[in-house]
C-alpha cells in the first residue's frame, strides 16, 4: 500500500524536500475468522486477536518500539453488545431499531477537543441530509496508556453515532447507501481531521496505531463478552514510515489489504475521469454528493476500498466487484470455463485491473471473502474444522487448532475467490463462486457482438509520404546508433538488443545533443515492498491486450460497454493505424488532430500548438468522436513536431480536467517513438496505441544498407520489430510489477529528471520530479535545432550545428548524427568514462611507485572527472563545496586508513568477471581494509584460505540475489556482511543472466549449475514480495550467521527513501543506495539507458526520509555508482551516506576498457570474460586497485583539508556544505536551470543537532528457536559428531528452525559437515516460515504438522520431512502441507513432504532430492539441478525457466502436457537407469513420512513407473550426454569444490 | 549480417601491401597498394567496435574509424565512403601518409596487432574513387561572402573544401607552382603520387573553388588589398622555418636542409613526369649520387631523404637518430598504450637501403676544402631532450659528402603574409590565434601555420575547425553585398 497522509496533524501533507507521502508502502500480515453456522459469537473476536498476535512477527515498530504501525479489526454489528450499551448512547432500549435498521459510525474526532462539538454536529447534519436519523454518541472506552507513545501523541477521540434507518429506507442495502452518502457528505465537508473508520449497519471497526497485541487492551469493547460475531477480519500494519497516523490502519469498511497496487496513478486518473460518466438509478441524485469518490493522496488500499465499496453499493454483489477489479489471468489460460474467461473480458471494458500483489479479505458482514492477485504473490493458509470454524490466514498456523479437528486444509490460489457466505452457511474455495457470477448475465453474446477486431475493419493501404527517409529521420533526431544498434538488431532477433556496463551517459537535462524529451523520463521499478513480475517465465499472467473507443458508466452493466475495438497489442502498423483513423464503422468514430507547428512561430509556437490540440480535442468529443489520433505526419518544412509526450500530455490531461477523457481513447502516430521506452512511456502516459511509422519506415532503409540480411523481407522485419517492442513492453511493465497494459496505461510508473516542474505539473501531473529544470522553451528551441537539421534552408542556416568539434559534414548532410549513447563517439554524447579519462586513470595507477608521477596523473584524471568532462554528465557537477571553517593543516585529518574502511567494491559476480579480476578486487580491497563484493555466483571455498604472503581471496561480503546461486549455508558463515541485492543501478527491477558461453565448467560448479547453460536470475527474489518478507528474509540471513552484518541493496528511484526506512525497520544494518549508472554484465540496452535515477536523488531522499523517522541513527548508509573521485566520496558523504561503493573505476584500474561487451565473453583484456584465452591478456595487479583507491582517499583528505574537516564523519549528511555551483559561463545551455535544492534540504522537523549517521544498530531481533531448544542440548553432538535426538513444539512464531544450529553445525565442520542423521530433531506443531532454511548436512528435522512459506530455502545437506499428524483426518494428499516457494536456491540435501506444495516448488533448485504430493503454479520453476518426484497434481507453469535438474511427475492422467511450459524442457518417459533412482526416493519418502501415496505407488512399482513422466531440460540432457561420451557419472549432479 | 565478436582472436593482421624493396627502390611509382576485397573485409572484420573506441578519439580528425570498419566488413563501401568523407576531406592523403595515431590508441594494440585502420581507409578511399563516388558536389547556393585561403597544403584545402562547401566563394593563394604545399614537395612520390593531389584539387575546382598558383601574398600579391577584397582571409602557410643546430662545420658546403634536397627531388621527379617545375639555379643542385650521405634526425623528413638518396644511388646512406632504440613493442615506457608512440617504429625507407643510428648525436662537421667530408659525433643516451646525457668516450666520424639536416621546424616564415598583414606572433613563433582569430579581424590561421608542425591528419582537422568558425563569424557579421 502506497499511504498517503490523511489525518493527524503533524503530518506532512505536502512533500518536502525529497520525501514525498505518497512513496510509503505497507506489508502486512491478515487473517479472518467465521463460524459456517453464522451464529454470532464473542469467541470468533477472540480467536481473530490471538491470530493477529501470532502474525505480529509479520508488522512492524519503529523508532518507537512501543508503537505499532496499525492494527484493527471488521466484526459484524454486534447487535446484543448494542443493546447492552443503548444508556451510553443516550437512548433507551426501546428507542433501538430492529437489527438491518440501525447503523452506527465509528469515528476518530479531532485531537482537538474544541472540534469535537462542531464534528458531531457535521456528521449529525449529514445523517439527516441522507435521510436517516441520527440517535445518540457514545464516548468508545478506550485505555491510551495501552499504546504507544508515539501514537498516544497524536490520538484521536473515539466515538460511535448510532443511527437509525429513515422512514423511506426500504431494505437495508437502501440503509447501507444512504449512510454512505451521509458519510460521504461529512468526510467532504470535514477533512482529513475527521476520520470515520466504519459506518454501516452491517459491520463496524475497531482499529488503531496499534501493535498487534495493544489491540485488545486498547479497545475495552473487544474484550466484551457481549460483543458478538460469526466472523472477523484483522490486519497487522508493517509501513515503511513511522509518521504517526491512526486512519491508516485497516481493516477498511470492506476490506483488509496485504499488499500494493503498483497501477494507483492510472487507477486514481482513471477512476477521477470516470466520475463525469457514473449513473446509478440506486443513488439518483445522491451519487453526485458523494464525488470526488477518491480523495487527492488516498492510499492505493483506501482507494481500492472505495471503488469497491462503490461497485458494491450501486448493486453488484461483493464477490463479483472484486473479480472485476482484481481479474484473473484469463487471457492465456486454456483451461478457464469459457462464461467465465466472457465475463473476464467484458469487465475489461468496464474497469481495468488493479494490479499489483495483494492479498485481500474483505467482508461486507454477510459474506467473508479472501483472493490474491492474478499471480498469486501473498500467501494465504486456511483450514476448516469439523464444527465449522474456518481460519484463513497469512500463515498457516496462527491459532493453535487441535489436528484431529481440521477436515480440510487450503491455500489461496491466485485469480481464484474464497468465499465463505454465512447466510447461505456454505464455504465455496473451487471456483464456484466464480461460475455464478459468470452466469448471471450473458457476457460472452455482449462481447461477441460487441468487440470490433482490426480485422472487422475496412483494408487501407499506409499513406503517401513526401518528405524523404533521411529528412524525416533528421527531423525527429534519429541516429545512425538507432538504426545500427536498437532498429536493426531488434528486427533481426525479435528481441531488444543486449548490452553491458553502466550508462555514463549526460542526463537528457545536461546533453548537448538534443536529446528527445522521452530521455528525461525514467522507469520506475518494484523493489522490496512489491515484487517486479518474470514476464519471461511467467508470461501467462501477462497481457497486452488494448481496448479503444468511449467507456460508459462504470455502475450499469449491459451489453453497450463490449463495444469496443480489441487490440491483441497496443502497437500499430502503419497500414493498421490507417484501419483505426479512417475506420467507417459504426462505433469508431475517429479525429486526427496535428501534433505539429507553424516553424514560423518560432519557440512559442509550441504552447500555442499545444493548446490548440487540447481545445480541438475537446471539439472532437462534442462531435462523438470516441478516437483521437495525435498524429505528427504533417511535418514539413515549415512544420515542426510536438514533442509527442508533451502533445499527448496536453490534451490527455485537457480531458480528464473537462472530464471527458473516457469518452474517446488517444492513439499516438508518431515519428518520434523509435525504442521501446518510448513507446511504454506514451502508453504508461495514457496512450491506448501506439503507431510508430518512423520506426518502421526506417526498415526499408536499413535493408538498402545491408544492416539487415539479404534474405530478409521487409514483412519479416517488421514482424520482427514489432516482437521485440512487444517483448520490451512487458518488461518494462513487469519491471514494475503490473501484468497487464490495460492498468499499465495511464499509471504514469515514470519519474522525470530534470523537467521544469510546472511543466510536468501541466503535462504530465502526478509525476515525481525531484530536480527542476528544462521547460517548454528549451524543448522547443531542441525541436526546432533537430528540424533545421533536416531542412537547413527553412532556417536560413549554412552549417549544421550538430556536430560540436571539428566534424562539418557539410558535403555529407544527409548523414544522421552519430548518436554515441551505445558507444562513445567524439561528436556524439558525452561519456563521463571519455578515452582520455580512462587513459587518465590507467596512467596514473600504473606509475609503478612513482609517488609524484601518480599523483601528477592522478591529478589530471581529477580535472578530466571533476572539471573538464565527467561533471558535465551528472548532478553533482552542478554543485560545490563549501567550507565547513577555516582550512587545517593535512596532518589534522584523520587518516588514509581510516577512510579506505569506507570503501568496497560492488557486487560483480565470478562469471561477470573472470576469476583473475574477480580476485585482483578481493585481494586488493583486503589489503586495504575495504571489503570486495563476491556478487551472485558463489565463491571457490580455495579462496577463503589465505596465499602464503599474506594475501586474502575472500570477498568479505556475500552477496545474496535473487538467483541464490552458490549461496550455501558455507557461504553464508564466510561472509562478514551478507548483502541482498534487492536491484541494480543498471537494471533496476530485472534478473541478472549470465550467458551461457561464460557457464565454463568452473563457474558451473561454483553455481552448482551445467556447463554451456546460460543462467538467469529471476526480477523477483521469490522470498521477497513484500516488506515483511524481507524483515524475514534478514531474519533467516542473521540465522545462518549471527555475527554477519546484513545490507539490502537498493536502486535510487522516487520513493527510494521510504524503501530505506522500511528496510531500517526490517532490522537491515546497512543499505546501499546504488545510482541508474550502476554496471552490469548483461542488460537489456533500454534497462541500461532508461531505468533509475542518479544517487545524488535517491541518496538525499533517502537522508531525508531517514532523519525524519528518527531511523538513520540505526543503519549505515552505502552510495554507489559511477565513484570516481574525491569529490564524489565527499558530496556522497554530504547527502548522507557511511560508505562509498566503487565498481567501474576499479576494473579500469585492472584494465578494463569499457568495451561494453562483458555479456559477449569477448572482453579483450581479459577482465569479463571466462575464455582462457582472453583472461591470459588480463594484465591487471591488486596493486593497481590499491594505488587508485589510495589516491582516492588521498584526494578526499586533501579536500576535507581545504574545507575545514577533520572527520568524514563530520560531513556526513552535512547538506548545507552543498550548495550549486555558480556557473562561469551564463552560456544559455540549459544546466543552468537544473535546480537541486530539493536535495539539499534538511527536513524541518530534524533537530539539526541530532547525528546524521549510523550511532546505534538495529533492535536484536527475538531469540531464535534454536537458540532457545536445540542449541545447548545439541553442543555435545555438534562438536563430535555422536547422534542425538529431539522432540520439541513448534509454532509458526518460531522462524527459520534449523538455521541457526546448521550455522554451529558448518562454522566447526566445513561444508560437509555431520553425517547424515547426525542431529535429528522431531517437531510437532505449525512451523514458521523459512523451516529448515540452510540445513547443513547432518541434521534432520522431521515435522508433525505443517509449515508456511520458504521451507528448506538454500537446503544445504541436511534433511528435512513435514508430515501432517496421524490423527489428523483428512486425506494427507488432498491438503496443503506446506506454502509457497520451498526449496528457493536448494542446492543439496533431502525434503520430503506428504501433502500439497503451494506456488513456484523447488524454484531455483540446483542439488536437493525432494519429493512431494503435489505443488501449485510454477513448480520447478528456474531449476537448475537436482531431483524432484512430484506424487500428485502440478498447477501451470511447471518447469519454466529450468534448465537443470530432472523432474519426475506422476500424471497418471496425462494433466502435465497441458501445464507443464515445454520451452525449455521435454516431457518423456522416465528412462531405465533413473529407475533405482527415483525408486530410492519415493522409498525413503514412505520411509520418513509415512506416506500412504508412495507406499500405493510402491505397491505396483511398474505401473507406477509408466506413469511417471520425465522432465527434462533439452540443454541439461545434451550435457548429460557429453557427460556419457567422456565417461563421467551420468545422474549424479556435479559436486561441487564449494560443496 | 551480425558482427562475429570474436573475429579478433581468429583473423590475424596481415603484411601491410607494398611493392617489394629491391624492385620500387629503382623508381619513383608508389609502393603501398591496395589488399584484395576479401582480405579487407576480413581485416574490418578484426575491429572490435569497441564500447569506447579510442581510435576515433586518437584521431585528431575523430574519424568515425568503427564505423566504416564496420561498413567494410559488410562490403557496403558505398556507405564507408560516405562515412569517411564526413570527417575527413582527403583520406587518400591520410590514408598513405598519416602516422596513424588511431592504430596505435586501438584497444587491439594493447596486447595485440591494433587494426589495419590505415589501409583500410585508403581501401575505401581507392574504391570510391574507382567505382566514380567521388565527385564534384558543387553547393547549392552561394552566400556571396568572399574568403581568400593562403597555402594549399592540407590544412588550407580542407579550409577551402569546406567554406565552399557551405557556399562561400573561395579563392586558394598558392606560392609554388602547383597545389600541396609539403605533401607535394616534401613527401615523395613513392609515398604520395602527386597525381592524387591533381585528382582530389580538380574535384575542388569542381566544386568551385579558384586556385591561384605562384601567387606570394606579401609578395607578388598584395596583402592589404587581398583583405579589401575578401570577407575573410585563412593563412595556412605551414611551418617552413627550418630548425636549426650550431656546430663546427655546419657553413660547410654539402650541408643542406632537408626540405630544400626534397624539394629539387620532387620537381625533378615531376619534370620526369612531363609536369613543369622549376629547375634549381645552376650550380644549387643537391645531390646524393654516388655520395656517403648522413641525415640528420630520425623523423618522417629524415626518412624521405634516405628514400631519395637510395633512389639517386647513393654510395651509403646513413641516418642518426639521436634518441635510443624502441622496444621490442613500438613504445617507450613514458607513452603506454593509448599514447601515440613518439617514433615511428620501422619505416619503409630502410627496408630500401641505408642504415639508422639510435643514440647517436652530432658534434661536428669535418670539411675538406669548404666541402663536408665527414661528420662527428657521439653517443647519448635519454629518451627525450631533457634527459640526453652523452656518452663518456663514444665520439666517432663517420665519412660524408652530403649532410641533410632534418631535425625539424620552428615556425612559420614570418617575411611574406605575416609581415604584410602586420599579424602577431606568439613566443614560439607561430601565429597568434588561439581561436583561430588572429590580431586582426577577418584574418584567421590554421594548419601548421598556427599550431606548429605537426601531422597532415592533424593540419586537415585544424582547417576544418578553422572554417567552421570562419563561417559562424561570416553568419554573425552583416549579410553579403550581394
Amino acid at each position: 500500500m502506497s499511504e498517503p497522509a490523511l489525518a493527524t496533524p503533524p503530518l506532512p501533507t505536502r512533500a518536502a524536500g525529497l520525501y514525498d507521502p505518497s512513496y510509503e508502502h505497507d506489508g502486512c500480515g491478515v487473517a479472518c475468522v467465521a463460524r459456517l453456522d453464522g451464529e454470532p459469537r464473542h469467541d470468533v473476536i477472540d480467536l481473530a486477536l490471538t491470530a493477529l498476535d501470532d502474525l505480529e512477527h509479520r508488522g512492524a515498530a519503529g523508532a518507537d518500539p512501543t508503537t505499532g504501525d496499525g492494527a484493527g479489526i471488521l466484526i459484524q454489528l454486534p447487535h446484543g453488545f448494542l443493546r447492552s450499551r443503548v444508556g451510553e448512547f443516550g437512548i433507551s432500549r426501546s428507542q433501538l431499531p430492529d437489527p438491518g435498521s440501525v447503523g452506527v459510525a465509528s469515528c476518530f474526532l479531532s485531537s482537538d477537543p474544541t472540534l469535537w462539538e462542531s464534528q458531531q454536529r457535521l456528521l449529525e447534519q449529514a445523517v439527516i441530509v441522507a435521510g436517516q436519523q441520527p440517535l445518540g454518541w457514545r464516548e468508545v472506552p478506550v485505555d491510551l496508556a495501552g499504546c504507544g507513545k508515539t501514537a498516544r501523541d497524536v490520538a484521536p477521540e473515539f466515538r460511535q453515532l448510532l443511527v437509525g434507518a429513515g422512514p423511506e429506507v426500504i431494505d437495508q442495502d437502501e440503509f447501507e447507501r444512504q449512510l454512505f452518502v451521509a458519510r460521504r457528505i461529512a468526510e467532504l465537508e470535514a477533512g482529513p481531521a475527521l476520520s470515520i473508520p466504519s459506518f454501516s449497519s452491517r459491520t463496524i471497526v475497531y482499529k488503531g496505531m496499534l501493535t498487534a497485541p495493544q489491540l485488545s487492551r486498547f479497545y475495552a469493547d473487544l474484550r466484551d463478552p457481549e460483543l458478538q460475531s460469526a466472523l472477523a477480519v484483522v490486519h497487522s500494519r508493517f509501513s515503511t514510515n513511522t509518521f504517526p497516523s491512526w486512519e491508516l490502519a485497516q481493516p477498511l469498511r470492506l476490506l483488509a489489504h496485504n499488499g500494493e497496487i503498483n497501477t494507483l496513478a492510472g487507477n486514481f486518473n482513471w477512476m477521477r475521469a470516470r466520475e463525469a460518466a457514473l449513473h446509478s438509478n440506486l443513488f439518483g441524485q445522491d451519487l453526485e454528493r458523494c464525488l470526488p469518490l477518491i480523495p487527492d493522496g488516498s492510499s492505493d488500499s483506501a482507494a481500492f476500498d472505495r471503488v469497491l465499496e462503490l461497485l458494491t453499493l450501486a448493486g453488484r454483489p461483493l464477490a463479483q466487484s472484486m473479480m472485476m477489479m482484481i481479474p484473473a489471468a484469463h487471457e492465456h489460460r486454456d483451461d478457464m470455463p469459457p462464461e467465465l474467461e466472457c465475463f473476464y473480458r467484458y469487465s475489461s471494458s468496464v474497469i481495468e485491473p488493479w494490479d499489483g500483489p495483494a492479498a485481500m479479505v474483505f467482508s461486507d458482514g454477510r459474506v467473508l471473502g479472501a483472493c490474491l492477485d492474478r499471480n498469486g504473490l501473498r500467501p494465504g493458509r486456511w483450514l476448516v474444522t469439523d464444527e465449522g470454524l474456518v481460519v484463513l490466514g497469512s500463515e498457516a498456523g496462527v491459532l493453535p487448532v487441535d489436528p484431529a479437528k481440521v477436515i480440510r486444509r487450503g491455500r489461496l490460489h491466485p485469480g481464484r475467490l474464497f468465499i465463505v457466505d454465512l447466510e447461505r452457511k456454505l464455504l465455496q474455495a473451487d471456483g464456484e463462486t466464480e461460475l455464478e457470477v459468470a452466469r448471471g448475465k450473458p457476457y460472452g453474446r455482449w462481447c461477441d457482438e460487441g468487440e470490433i477486431r482490426i480485422g472487422d475493419l475496412a483494408e487501407r493501404t499506409a499513406p503517401r509520404v513526401h518528405e524523404p527517409l533521411r529528412t524525416r529521420q533528421l527531423a525527429f533526431g534519429y541516429t545512425q546508433e538507432d538504426l545500427r544498434v536498437l532498429i536493426a538488431p531488434a528486427a533481426e532477433a525479435g528481441l531488444e538488443p543486449t548490452g553491458s556496463m553502466g550508462n555514463d551517459l549526460a542526463l537528457a537535462a545536461l546533453s548537448e545533443c538534443e536529446p528527445s524529451l522521452f530521455s528525461y523520463f525514467k522507469q520506475r521499478f518494484a523493489q522490496v515492498t512489491n515484487p517486479p513480475i518474470d514476464s519471461v517465465r511467467e508470461s501467462i499472467v501477462m497481457s497486452l491486450e488494448s481496448r479503444i473507443g468511449s467507456e460508459g458508466n462504470m455502475l450499469s452493466e449491459g451489453p453497450e460497454h463490449a463495444i469496443q475495438l480489441v487490440l491483441d497489442h497496443p502497437v500499430l502498423t502503419n497500414e493498421e493505424l490507417e484501419r483505426v483513423a479512417r475506420a467507417s464503422h459504426p462505433a469508431l468514430r475517429a479525429t486526427t488532430l496535428d501534433a505539429t507547428w507553424p516553424l514560423e512561430s518560432g519557440p512559442a509556437g509550441l504552447e500555442k500548438a499545444l493548446d490548440r490540440i487540447a481545445r480541438e480535442a475537446s471539439a472532437a468529443i462534442t462531435g462523438e468522436a470516441n478516437l483521437i489520433v495525435i498524429s505528427d505526419r504533417a511535418l514539413s518544412a515549415e512544420r515542426v513536431p510536438i514533442p509527442a509526450m508533451l502533445a499527448l500530455g496536453a490534451v490527455h490531461q485537457h480531458l480528464v480536467k473537462e472530464g471527458t477523457r473516457l469518452q474517446t481513447s488517444l492513439v499516438i502516430e508518431t515519428g518520434e517513438a523509435r525504442e521501446i521506452h518510448h513507446i511504454a512511456a506514451l502508453i504508461g502516459y495514457g496512450a491506448a496505441a501506439v503507431n510508430p511509422y518512423l520506426m518502421l519506415d526506417s526498415l526499408t532503409d536499413l535493408h538498402g544498407r545491408a544492416e539487415l540480411p539479404g534474405d530478409f523481407s521487409q514483412e519479416e522485419a517488421v514482424a520482427g520489430l514489432l516482437k521485440a517492442v512487444r517483448k520490451g513492453l512487458l518488461k518494462v511493465m513487469s519491471k514494475m510489477g503490473i501484468a497487464t497494459i490495460s492498468s499499465y496505461c495511464g499509471a504514469q510508473v515514470f519519474e522525470a529528471v530534470g523537467l521544469d516542474r510546472d511543466l510536468v505539473d501541466r503535462y504530465f501531473g502526478g509525476t515525481p520530479s525531484a530536480v527542476g529544470g528544462v521547460g517548454l522553451d528549451e524543448l522547443a528551441s531542441e525541436a526546432l535545432e533537430r528540424h533545421a537539421r533536416a531542412y537547413p534552408e527553412s532556417h536560413r542556416r549554412s552549417l549544421p550545428e550538430h556536430v560540436e568539434d571539428s566534424s562539418l559534414p557539410a558535403a555529407h548532410a544527409g548523414l544522421l548524427p552519430q548518436g554515441g549513447v551505445y558507444a562513445w563517439r567524439r561528436d556524439g554524447e558525452r561519456h563521463a568514462w571519455d578515452p582520455d579519462t580512462i587513459a587518465a586513470l590507467q596512467l596514473a595507477v600504473r606509475a609503478n611507485g612513482d609517488g609524484t608521477r601518480a599523483a601528477e596523473r592522478y591529478e589530471e584524471f581529477r580535472q578530466r572527472v571533476d572539471v573538464e568532462n565527467g561533471a558535465l554528465a551528472i548532478l553533482r557537477g552542478l554543485l560545490e563545496l563549501r567550507p565547513a571553517g577555516d582550512p587545517i593543516p593535512i596532518e589534522e585529518v584523520e587518516s588514509t586508513k581510516e577512510i579506505l574502511k569506507r570503501f568496497t567494491t560492488g557486487g560483480m559476480s565470478l562469471g561477470a568477471l573472470g576469476p583473475e579480476a574477480h580476485e585482483t578486487l578481493a585481494v586488493a580491497m583486503n589489503r586495504i581494509g575495504g571489503m570486495s563484493n563476491s556478487g551472485e555466483g558463489g565463491e571457490d571455498i580455495r579462496r577463503y584460505t589465505p596465499d602464503p604472503n599474506g594475501d586474502q581471496r575472500r570477498s568479505r561480503i556475500k552477496q545474496v540475489a535473487s538467483g541464490r546461486f552458490g549461496v550455501t549455508m558455507h557461504y553464508l558463515s564466510s561472509a562478514d556482511q551478507i548483502q541482498i541485492k534487492i536491484s541494480q543501478g543498471a537494471k533496476p527491477g530485472e534478473g541478472g543472466q549470465l550467458p551461457g558461453h561464460k557457464v565454463d565448467p568452473y563457474i558451473a560448479q561454483l553455481r552448482f549449475a551445467t556447463p554451456g547453460v546460460g543462467l538467469i536470475s529471476p526480477p523477483p527474489h521469490h522470498d521477497i514480495y513484500s516488506i515483511e518478507d524481507l524483515k524475514q528474509l534478514i531474519y533467516d540471513l542473521r540465522s545462518a550467521n549471527p555475527k554477519a552484518t546484513v545490507s539490502v541493496k537498493l536502486a535510487a528511484e522516487a520513493g527510494v527513501g521510504t524503501v530505506a526506512a522500511g528496510v531500517a525497520k526490517a532490522g537491515a544494518d546497512h543499505v546501499v543506495i546504488a545510482g541508474h549508472d550502476g554496471g552490469t554484465g548483461a542488460s537489456p540496452l533500454s534497462s541500461i539507458q532508461q531505468a533509475g535515477v542518479p544517487w545524488e536523488i535517491g541518496l538525499a531522499e533517502t537522508q531525508q526520509t531517514l532523519l525524519r523517522n528518527d531511523l538513520r541513527s540505526r543503519i549505515i548508509v552505502q552510495v554507489d555508482g559511477g565513484m570516481r573521485t574525491g569529490r564524489d566520496v565527499l558530496v556522497g558523504a554530504m547527502l548522507g551516506a557511511d560508505e562509498f561503493g566503487f565498481s567501474t573505476a576499479p576494473l579500469i584500474a585492472t584494465g578494463c576498457i569499457m568495451m561494453r561487451v562483458c555479456h559477449l565473453n569477448t572482453c579483450p583484456v581479459g577482465v569479463a570474460t571466462q575464455d582462457p584465452e582472453l583472461r591470459a591478456r588480463f594484465a591487471g595487479r591488486p596493486e593497481h586497485v590499491v594505488e587508485y583507491l589510495f589516491l582516492v582517499a588521498e584526494d578526499v583528505r586533501e579536500q576535507m583539508a581545504q574545507l575545514g574537516i577533520a572527520r568524514l564523519e563530520d560531513a556526513i549528511g552535512r547538506v548545507d556544505l552543498l550548495g550549486h555551483k555558480p556557473l562561469e559561463e551564463p552560456d544559455g545551455h540549459k544546466r543552468r536551470l537544473l535546480d537541486l535544492s530539493d536535495l539539499l534540504v534538511l527536513p524541518e522537523t530534524v533537530d539539526p543537532r541530532a547525528p546524521r549517521h549510523r550511532t546505534r544498530g538495529p533492535e536484536p531481533p527475538d531469540p531464535h528457536f534454536d537458540v532457545r531448544e536445540l542449541l545447548d542440548e545439541a553442543a555435545g553432538a555438534i562438536a563430535g559428531g555422536e547422534p542425538i535426538r529431539l522432540e520439541r513444539r513448534i509454532t509458526n512464531v518460531d522462524r527459520t528452525a534449523g538455521a541457526r544450529l546448521s550455522h554451529e553445525v558448518v562454522a566447526q565442520h566445513g561444508p560437509g559437515g555431520l553425517d547424515d542423521d547426525t542431529i535429528q530433531v522431531k517437531l510437532t506443531g505449525s512451523a514458521g516460515q523459512s523451516f529448515g532454511a540452510f540445513l547443513a548436512p547432518g541434521v534432520t528435522i522431521a515435522l508433525e504438522g505443517e509449515a508456511n512459506d520458504y521451507v528448506g530455502k538454500s537446503l544445504s545437506g541436511g534433511v528435512l520431512a513435514v508430515h501432517p499428524a496421524p490423527e489428523s483426518p483428512f486425506v494427507a494428499a488432498d491438503n496443503v502441507i506446506i506454502g509457497n516457494v520451498a526449496l528457493y536456491g536448494a542446492s543439496s540435501g533431502r525434503a520430503f513432504f506428504r501433502g500439497l506444495a503451494g506456488e513456484r516448488f523447488a524454484v531455483r533448485n540446483s542439488g536437493a532430492l525432494t519429493v512431494v504430493e503435489g505443488v501449485g503454479d510454477h513448480g520447478c520453476e528456474y531449476m537448475t539441478g537436482g531431483r524432484a518426484a512430484i506424487l500428485g497434481p502440478t498447477g501451470h507453469n511447471f518447469a519454466a525457466g529450468m534448465s537443470g535438474g530432472i523432474a519426475w511427475v506422476h500424471d497418471p492422467d496425462d494433466h502435465l502436457a497441458v501445464r507443464a511450459n515445454t520451452e525449455l524442457v521435454d516431457l518423456e518417459r522416465v528412462p531405465e537407469d533413473e529407475r533405482d533412482e527415483l525408486h530410492a526416493l519415493v522409498t525413503e519418502h514412505l520411509a520418513r513420512t509415512g506416506s500412504e501415496v508412495a507406499a500405493h505407488l510402491l505397491e505396483d512399482w511398474e505401473i507406477s513407473l509408466s506413469q511417471f513422466v520425465r522432465v527434462i531440460p533439452r540443454e541439461y540432457a545434451r550435457a548429460l550426454e557429453h557427460r556419457d561420451d567422456v565417461g563421467g557419472p551420468k545422474t549424479s549432479e556435479f559436486r561441487t569444490l564449494a560443496a | 549480417m551480425t558482427r562475429d565478436p570474436r573475429a579478433f582472436m581468429g583473423i590475424r593482421r596481415v603484411a601491410d601491401p607494398e611493392r617489394d624493396p629491391r624492385e620500387r627502390v629503382g623508381d619513383y611509382g608508389e609502393i603501398f597498394g591496395v589488399l584484395p576485397n576479401e582480405e579487407l573485409r576480413r581485416q574490418g572484420a578484426r575491429c572490435m567496435d569497441c564500447g569506447v573506441p579510442f581510435c576515433n578519439s586518437a584521431c585528431p580528425l575523430g574519424n568515425l574509424i568503427p564505423d566504416w570498419n564496420d561498413l567494410v566488413r559488410r562490403d557496403d563501401w558505398k556507405a564507408a565512403c560516405e562515412q569517411l568523407h564526413a570527417t575527413n576531406n582527403f583520406p587518400e592523403f591520410t590514408g598513405l601518409i598519416c602516422p596513424a595515431p588511431c592504430e596505435s590508441a586501438c584497444v587491439l594494440a594493447i596486447d595485440d596487432d591494433p587494426v589495419m585502420i590505415k589501409q583500410i581507409e585508403y581501401a575505401i578511399v581507392h574504391r570510391g574513387f574507382e567505382e566514380g563516388w567521388i565527385v564534384p558536389r558543387p553547393p547549392e547556393r552561394r552566400t556571396g561572402y568572399r574568403v581568400a585561403v593562403i597555402g594549399s597544403g592540407p590544412a588550407g584545402l580542407a579550409a577551402a573544401a569546406e567554406l565552399n562547401q557551405v557556399g562561400h566563394e573561395v579563392t586558394v593563394y598558392e606560392r609554388d607552382e602547383a597545389p600541396g604545399g609539403l605533401m607535394r614537395f616534401g613527401v615523395p612520390d613513392a609515398k604520395l603520387e602527386k597525381w592524387m593531389i591533381d585528382r582530389r584539387v580538380e574535384i575542388l575546382e569542381g566544386e568551385g573553388i579558384k586556385f591561384e598558383y605562384g601567387a606570394e601574398v606579401g609578395g607578388n600579391v598584395d596583402a592589404g588589398e587581398l583583405a579589401e577584397s575578401n570577407d575573410a582571409i585563412v593563412i595556412a602557410i605551414g611551418s617552413r622555418v627550418e630548425r636549426d643546430f650550431e656546430a663546427p662545420g655546419r657553413e660547410l658546403d654539402g650541408v643542406h636542409f632537408a626540405m630544400d634536397y626534397l624539394y629539387q627531388r620532387n620537381r625533378w621527379v615531376a619534370r620526369s613526369q612531363g609536369h613543369p617545375a622549376p629547375e634549381p639555379p645552376p650550380g644549387a643542385e643537391i645531390t646524393a649520387a654516388g655520395k656517403r650521405v648522413v641525415v640528420i634526425g630520425g623523423g618522417d623528413t629524415g626518412m624521405d631523404c634516405i628514400s631519395n638518396a637510395n633512389r639517386e644511388g647513393a654510395l651509403s646512406a646513413t641516418l642518426l637518430d639521436v634518441y635510443p632504440e624502441l622496444p621490442s613493442n613500438g613504445r617507450y615506457p613514458d607513452s603506454p598504450w593509448p599514447l601515440a608512440p613518439k617514433r615511428s617504429f620501422t619505416t619503409y625507407a630502410l627496408d630500401e637501403g641505408g642504415e639508422r643510428r639510435f643514440g647517436h648525436q652530432v658534434i661536428g662537421l669535418e670539411g675538406d676544402e669548404g666541402r663536408v667530408s665527414a661528420l662527428v659525433g657521439r653517443r647519448v643516451t635519454g629518451s627525450s631532450s631533457r634527459t640526453l646525457e652523452p656518452v663518456p668516450e663514444s665520439e666517432f666520424t663517420i665519412p660524408a659528402e652530403l649532410v641533410l639536416i632534418a631535425i625539424g621546424f620552428v615556425h612559420p616564415a614570418h617575411d611574406d603574409v605575416v609581415a604584410g598583414l602586420g599579424l602577431e606572433t606568439d613566443k614560439r613563433g607561430n601565429l597568434a590565434a588561439k581561436t583561430f582569430e588572429t590580431s586582426r579581424p577577418a584574418v584567421y590561421a590554421a594548419g601548421d601555420a598556427r599550431v606548429g608542425q605537426s601531422l597532415i591528419v592533424t593540419a586537415i582537422a585544424d582547417g576544418r575547425r578553422c572554417a567552421r568558425l570562419v563561417d559562424r563569424r561570416l553568419r554573425e557579421a552583416v549579410p553579403a553585398a550581394t
